[in-house]
């Protein structure tokens, strides 16, 4: 970046802005293996009037934008593959307001989501979407991807909790969406559409988001199964039986493994799946669907189903399974983890399908994730350094987006597009449903400032993993 | 060869690989939140640099070695991190292949020579030297230095240090090599002195002994031990804390102890480190292995041998709060042993205060180096010591308690709040 930029960059911000090699190496990649790309400059803005300010000096120049968060997402969404600005959030980091009349929270982008969380359960409220990595990845990252997490199953997911956003658009302009309605049917709903858009679309710079009352009591339990097509055929039992548990996780014996290695909070070794189960609301009816599904885990071949005796029990369970991405990496050198959903019926099926999958391209693929949401992560364990067996994991992949896909399901269930799988969207979408999206990404963004090769893959090209 | 190709060669590619850059680690890291989640001084983001600079993506950068620098070496990187990165060896050997190639700061190489070549590899210097910074004073440094300035190259917090520094205690040396338990024999142990616990912190020592034979430990103390080298290789002397780790593993082999205990968390942790140090080294490899399974922190010992249930302290009512010392807790996994102990005191009304698991900014020479990022470190923990408000913080670590001492100076709380080490907490008012 030349120095006219750079100072220009820096009397927006107040000198927030940088650019030295380190800067910009600690900014060059994300929670996606394989995708690594040094940005230009690294700003943090104070307010949407200097993230407007820094969007129309950009656009002027030609200067891509990448929003980003705590870089965690998992589809190389903000590796900064066009160069450009990295906008952090930093300094954008308030919590504005908790309304408790009007049950919402208004807060600024740069907020971490598992300090909103702990914020507004002090008053006895509830915000639900608790991706695994809550404690680190911030709100607008999620509103921007639409994170789901733990609680996605009877809760739902982040799109389902944005109320009203504040936005700065491509052309510079601020524009606010919705608010503190319930009800809002005043033209086409811009929340939504900003919501999932991966900072493709604008910059969001404060968020209103709905809360909830507090359940009353919770319960968890641990489900141990000696076949995974057994944990899995639960699930669907589960549901069929018109149970809404909060919580519905799966991991196979591999997982268990790693993660039990990592968090040692006793998880059964000799368990080929588990599920974890949770659920919460009034103390009875919680009790007695407890009941039902530890019957209903028995019936499908459970040799095991025990309640977590004290919330610390039941705490560190959840806070173990949220690390099992990470630990699975401990396994070895290089982690890639996929996300994809099917219609939750279909469940059993799919973990079927990647077991025959693993084993016809000979890879190691560690299955876990949200069973009861039908969005499974199967995670291969590979070695970057290995080039032919990187191509077998690829084959794979392909394999299990196909097979998704073909049950009804997509290709990402909560990590979003990104760079990494923007060259499968069309294969979910379809011509005319990719020509559509980018007919929208053309007429706001026409200089496609906005985080380039995002979503939109410049081709369709089949690769899953680029370098190292 | 440039220390690039350095990295290239000696960093482990391995290690590198394992961290999947989730960015778990980012919350636990002091540096990360001082700087408000500024990537560069976070866990992730150094080791993302060096393995750029191991991959030939990038020159090594003044910028990057000043984040290594500004780096803590706390380690509370290590226990979250799902994957297992072992980040305290990566820094390690990045510090030590920019130490081998890169020209230190005129204040940088006064410090590193007083405190790492003069000062700490000898206990018998140790032993003349009186202090820290009274050690300056009377040593033949202190004329060289005094032309370059010597006080005003160290911080505004250094000078502070001098107030807080414990009276050196006149020696008293027991010459006897082996001090029996008082009571029911369970374990011989050998003690690790450690040399500033063995100089300004004798009476710790003493106390520590008394704990342990108490508990059933006949005690021998092996001649010819010395430090334990954590300074030099956190400072990148990794040469200089190899030789001293032969010497200290070869001081122990001889006796034979159960345990091999201390008082000073930061040089267990170093200790039980040893054999990642000599793992090049074929002949040393396993004995230091075997050196490294019998070390354990003198809590531990008193929890595992029944102390908390047998004996009982009586102190007057006071509230009290444990600060963890980073190595004890994230090196040796020590954390639940001191907090027991000190509950097990009668008239002590224990509160845990805030973020009591985040470093005290002490970090070996690192308050001396790093002045402004130690100093913002320490002020933050002080806001949490306030907020708690205890009579007594117990540490269990030289450094860390040479720093709640400053803390307390610095906050205008001396008076009001004392820091004491545990082994020394651990009686009868
Ligand atoms: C171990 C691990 C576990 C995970 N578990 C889950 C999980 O359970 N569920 C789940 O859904 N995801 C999960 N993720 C993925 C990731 O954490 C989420 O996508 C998260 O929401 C990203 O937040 P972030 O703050 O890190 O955003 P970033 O990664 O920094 O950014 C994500 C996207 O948001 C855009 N963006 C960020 N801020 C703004 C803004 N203010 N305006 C416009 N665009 C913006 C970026 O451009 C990018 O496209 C996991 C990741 C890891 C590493
Ligand atoms: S060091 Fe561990 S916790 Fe930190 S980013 Fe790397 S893998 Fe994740
Ligand atoms: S050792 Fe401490 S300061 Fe250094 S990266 Fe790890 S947590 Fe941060
Ligand atoms: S902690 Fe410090 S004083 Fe004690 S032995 Fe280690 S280096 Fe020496």
């Amino acid at each position: 970046m030349n120095d006219r930029l750079l100072k220009t960059l820096k009397g927006i911000t107040n000198g927030h802005a940088r650019a030295s090699q380190a800067d910009l190496l600690a900014y060059s990649y994300d929670g996606t293996p394989g995708f690594q790309a040094m940005p230009d400059a690294v700003v943090s803005p104070g307010s949407a009037e200097e993230v407007s300010e820094i969007v129309r000096f950009c656009r002027s120049e030609g200067i891509p934008i990448v929003p980003r968060g705590s870089g965690t997402n998992l589809s190389a969404g903000t590796t900064p593959t066009a160069g450009g600005v990295v906008l952090l959030f930093n300094r954008m980091n308030q919590i504005l307001e908790i309304d408790e009349e009007n049950l919402t929270v208004t807060v600024q982008p740069g907020v971490i989501t598992k300090d909103l969380i702990d914020a507004v359960e002090m008053r006895g409220l509830f915000y639900p979407p608790d991706p695994s990595s809550m404690k680190i990845s911030t709100i607008g990252g999620n509103i921007s991807e639409n994170s789901g997490g733990l609680r996605g199953l009877k809760y739902g997911v982040t799109k389902d909790y944005v109320l009203g956003l504040e936005a700065v658009m491509p052309d510079g302009s601020v524009i606010k969406t919705g608010g503190k309605l319930a009800k809002d049917v005043a033209g086409y709903d811009l929340t939504k559409l900003l919501t999932g858009a991966e900072g493709t679309l604008g910059v969001i710079t404060e968020a209103t988001l709905k809360l909830i009352p507090m359940p009353s009591s919770k319960k968890t339990m641990l489900a141990q199964f000696a076949a995974m097509d057994q944990a899995a055929e639960a699930v669907s039992a589960i549901i069929e039986n018109r149970i809404i548990p909060a919580t519905l996780e799966f991991m196979d014996r591999a997982t268990i493994r790693a993660v039990e290695d990592f968090a040692k909070v006793g998880l059964p070794l000799e368990a080929e799946a588990i599920l974890l189960i949770e659920q919460d609301g009034a103390e009875a009816a919680v009790n007695d669907e407890m009941k039902l599904m530890k019957e209903i885990c028995e019936k499908q071949g459970a040799f095991s189903v025990e309640l977590a005796k004290t919330a610390e029990e039941a705490n560190n369970l959840m806070t173990a399974r949220r690390s099992a991405l990470s630990a699975l990496a401990r396994l070895k050198p290089t982690t890639i983890l996929e996300d994809a959903t099917v219609p939750r019926s279909k469940v059993a099926e799919m973990v079927e399908a990647i077991t025959k999958i693993a084993a016809k391209h000979q890879v190691t693929i560690c299955t876990f994730g949200h069973a009861g949401d039908g969005n499974l992560h199967p995670t291969c364990i590979t070695d970057a350094r290995n080039t032919e067996e990187m191509h077998r994991v690829e084959a794979a992949f392909e394999e299990i987006f196909k097979e998704a896909i073909r049950l009804g399901g997509t290709i990402t269930g909560e990590h979003g597009v990104g760079e990494m799988k923007a060259p499968y969207l069309e294969w979910k979408l379809g011509a005319s449903g990719i020509n559509v999206m980018k007919l929208i990404k053309q007429s706001l963004d026409p200089d496609n400032i906005m985080n380039p090769n995002k979503i939109f893959g410049k081709s369709e090209k089949k690769r899953v993993v680029v370098g190292r | 060869m440039t220390v690039e190709q350095a990295f290239t060669e000696r960093m482990d590619e391995g290690e590198l690989m394992n961290c999947m850059r989730c960015g778990f680690c980012l919350p636990s890291c002091p540096t990360y939140i001082q700087t408000g989640g500024d990537e560069v001084h976070s866990p992730r983001g150094r080791i993302a640099m060096m393995k750029a600079v191991h991959d030939g993506l990038t020159p090594l950068t003044d910028e990057m070695t000043n984040s290594l620098d500004v780096c803590l070496g706390c380690r509370a990187c290590e226990p979250v991190c799902p994957a297992g990165v072992q980040y305290g060896h990566l820094l390690e050997e990045a510090r030590t292949i920019i130490q081998d190639y890169k020209k230190p700061s005129v204040k940088e190489k006064v410090v590193r020579r007083t405190v790492l070549n003069e000062l700490f590899p000898k206990n018998e210097q140790m032993n003349r030297a009186v202090g820290l910074v009274r050690f300056y004073q009377t040593s033949g440094l202190q004329k060289g230095i005094r032309k370059i300035g010597f006080l005003k190259l160290f911080p505004e917090s250094m000078r502070e240090m001098e107030k807080v520094l414990p009276a050196i205690p006149k020696r008293t040396r027991t010459d006897r090599k082996r001090l029996l338990a008082t009571g029911e024999k369970k374990a011989t142990v050998a003690f690790f002195q450690g040399c500033l616990m063995d100089t300004m912190f004798q009476e710790t020592n003493q106390n520590t002994i008394r704990l342990l034979r108490s508990a059933g430990c006949d005690i021998v103390i092996p001649e010819g031990q010395g430090c334990c080298g954590a300074l030099h290789g956190h400072a990148g002397e990794k040469e200089k804390a190899i030789e001293m780790a032969k010497r200290n593993i070869e001081a122990f082999e001889g006796m034979e102890a159960d345990y091999i205990v201390l008082n000073a968390g930061g040089c267990g942790a170093y200790l039980a480190g040893y054999d990642h140090l000599l793992s090049q080294d074929m002949e040393w490899r396993e004995r230091a292995a075997r050196f490294k399974a019998k070390i354990r922190d003198f809590s531990s010992i008193l929890i595992q041998h029944g102390f908390d249930e047998r004996i009982r302290f009586k102190k007057r009512q006071h509230r009290v709060t444990y600060q963890d010392s980073c190595h004890l807790r994230n090196g040796m996994g020590v954390h639940h042993e001191p907090r027991q102990l000190i509950q097990m005191v009668e008239g002590a009304d224990y509160v845990e205060m805030k973020n009591a698991d985040g470093c005290c900014g002490s970090a070996g020479v690192y308050n001396l180096v790093q002045p402004e990022m130690s100093m913002q470190i320490l002020d933050d923990k002080m806001k949490n010591v306030k907020e708690a408000a205890p009579g007594v913080i117990v540490t269990a670590n030289p450094g860390c308690l040479l720093q709640m001492k400053l803390g307390i100076e610095r906050a205008g709380l001396s008076g009001q709040v004392e820091a004491v080490h545990l082994a020394d907490y651990l009686n009868n008012d």
